[in-house]
């Protein structure tokens, strides 16, 4: 479909998906034939401007939204519900308030013996960076240790794929920089296919494998590029410099101010 | 010492007008005090020029507290033998109907809150005879109430109960209805449903808000567990203000109840109010 050629079987298949939703003034187009497929293991960006659909189409594959037209395949079957192998990270922090650093990490792990859920917890809190925060309660936690809370509570139930809708976009820039960097690292150690929303090109070209690029509304894919950076990505390369004019170029923003 | 009082509204106003440039932790107990003391004065002289003396001065109403404290003489029908002062025994009837009323509807409002507030059928079911029955006073009652418990404990009991009912109905329905959305994805991506989800996120969720409705539907008992004593039952506080009036126009005793009242209901308040200090809802009261 895209030019990459990595390696890993096709994961995540979408096949002509396409959203309205009913308004006031008749039916509104958000989304428009979609089709894409991610590999296992890939880690790829949807990018585009605000209002382009793109984080209606990540709901539609986490299975929140249901597609007007067209199927979301995982692993050869349609997404028809949420399924707690497939975990979302939400932007405005989705861990609970009410529950400690602990008990939020350990939602997913209800089935497990204790034992074993203890010791997966606090895997992934030490993976994450938190570890002597196990009893903190998110209100007595930054901005951007909350969404290592989420990111943590993600990764302890082992899912085969994680959702990521613009999960660092309410965090200062110089947090969002670390958080980016820590992404890759876990990602790197774990090897979880991951569909990241943002609409910022720095963050795509410093995290995906793939970019895929929206059209304003209604949403459609305008390209798909490649990022052939290997990580650590060098930020003042002529490479990275030549995908981020290629971006800039596609969604219509001239670059130099 | 009839001049007394108008030294202490000067000293009062005094304290009014150089309290300005004091700290404001200062003025926090100066003002209200000195403000206070001038309606307390005020008070005084205006009971003391009535042509009746109906109307008790406030060492009046000192002095009827004090009665209230004491033990009643032996053999009169306000001794029951029981050996304790009339306003502890009326404390306690008091306490004893709200705290039944009010923990019945705890324990029957806030499940079917949070069931028809999840619950869309449960909602659209129950929702308009809630609606219906909410606006009817619980005064309006009375007579219903006396028709099936009598005057005993149970008729005021029952007031109460309807009077906290609806709120924490109404309360905990909103809370639930208000559950931020990304928590609902949240319990729905990990796969909770049934009891687990209503334990560790419908419940929970709405918690901060759901004290808060206990908060405001206590306040409200308070309020109509006296207007329930002076009719449907004969002890407790409210009883105590509508026996002393008509037993012999004891104002002193009707002011005083009045105040064990209202101390009463600050209490009440302030034991609600360490309910939202638990760190499972302080989330709940800190931004918003």
């Amino acid at each position: 479909m895209s030019g990459a050629n990595g390696p890993g079987r096709a994961k995540v298949v979408l096949q002509g998906v396409g959203k309205s939703f009913e308004t006031r003034k008749g039916p509104l187009e958000v989304l428009q034939a979609v089709d894409l497929e991610v590999r296992e293991g890939e880690l790829v960006c949807l990018l585009g401007p605000s209002g382009c659909g793109k984080s209606t189409l990540l709901n539609m594959v986490a299975g929140f939204e249901h597609p007007s037209v067209g199927r979301v395949l995982i692993d050869g079957e349609e997404v028809t519900r949420p399924n707690p192998r497939r975990v979302f990270v939400f932007q405005e922090y989705g861990i609970f308030p009410w529950a400690s650093v602990w008990d939020n990490v350990s939602l997913g792990l209800r089935a497990l013996p204790r034992a074993e859920q203890a010791r997966t917890a606090q895997h992934v809190i030490d993976l994450v960076g938190l570890t002597g925060f196990e009893k903190a309660y998110p209100f007595e936690l930054s901005g951007g240790m909350k969404q290592r809370v989420e990111v943590a509570r993600a990764l302890a139930v082992s899912p085969d794929v994680i959702y990521m809708d613009e999960p660092f976009g309410a965090l200062d820039s110089l947090t969002r920089l670390t958080m980016r960097a820590e992404l890759i690292r876990i990602w790197q150690a774990e090897r979880k296919t991951i569909l990241f929303v943002t609409h910022d090109v720095d963050e795509s070209i410093q995290l995906a494998d793939r970019v895929v690029v929206f059209t304003r509304r209604p949403g459609r894919i305008a390209e798909i590029i490649t990022v052939g950076l290997p990580h650590p990505r060098d930020l003042g390369s002529p490479e990275y410099g030549r995908v981020k004019n290629r971006l800039f170029k596609l969604l219509g923003v001239r670059h130099e101010v | 010492m009839t001049w007394l009082p108008y030294a202490l509204v000067a000293a009062s106003t005094l304290a009014i007008v150089a309290s300005r440039r004091w700290p404001e932790r200062v003025q926090a107990v100066v003002l209200p005090l000195s403000l206070a003391l001038i309606g307390l004065c005020a008070w005084h002289v205006a009971a003391l020029r009535q042509e009746r003396p109906v109307f008790p001065t406030p060492a009046g109403v000192w002095s009827g507290l004090q009665d209230l404290t004491q033990l009643a003489p032996a053999g009169s029908p306000d001794d029951p033998g029981a050996g304790v002062p009339r306003l502890w025994r009326y404390v306690v009837a008091s306490l004893f109907r709200v705290g039944w009323g009010f923990t019945l509807a705890a324990l029957v409002g806030i499940p079917l809150g949070l069931l028809a507030g999840w619950s869309l059928r449960t909602f659209l079911a129950i929702n308009p005879l809630v609606q219906a029955l909410r606006p009817i006073s619980p005064i309006a009652w009375i007579p219903v109430a006396i028709l099936w418990f009598g005057v005993a404990d149970g008729a005021a009991v029952f007031l109460i109960f309807l009077s906290s009912f609806f709120p924490i109905v109404v309360g905990t329905m909103a809370a639930v209805r208000n559950i931020s959305l990304v928590h609902v994805r949240s319990a729905q991506n990990f796969g909770l449903t049934g009891l687990e989800l209503f334990r560790h996120v419908v419940f929970p969720a709405a918690l901060p808000q759901i004290i808060t409705t206990l908060r405001l539907a206590l306040g409200v008992a308070w309020l109509v567990v006296v207007a329930a004593e002076m009719i449907a039952v004969n002890s407790g506080l409210g009883y105590l203000i509508i026996d002393a009036r008509n037993m012999g126009m004891r104002y002193d005793l009707v002011l005083a109840g009045m105040l064990v009242i209202g101390l009463i209901g600050i209490l009440l308040d302030g034991l609600i109010r360490r309910l939202e200090r638990f760190d499972e809802v302080r989330w709940g009261y800190q931004q918003r």
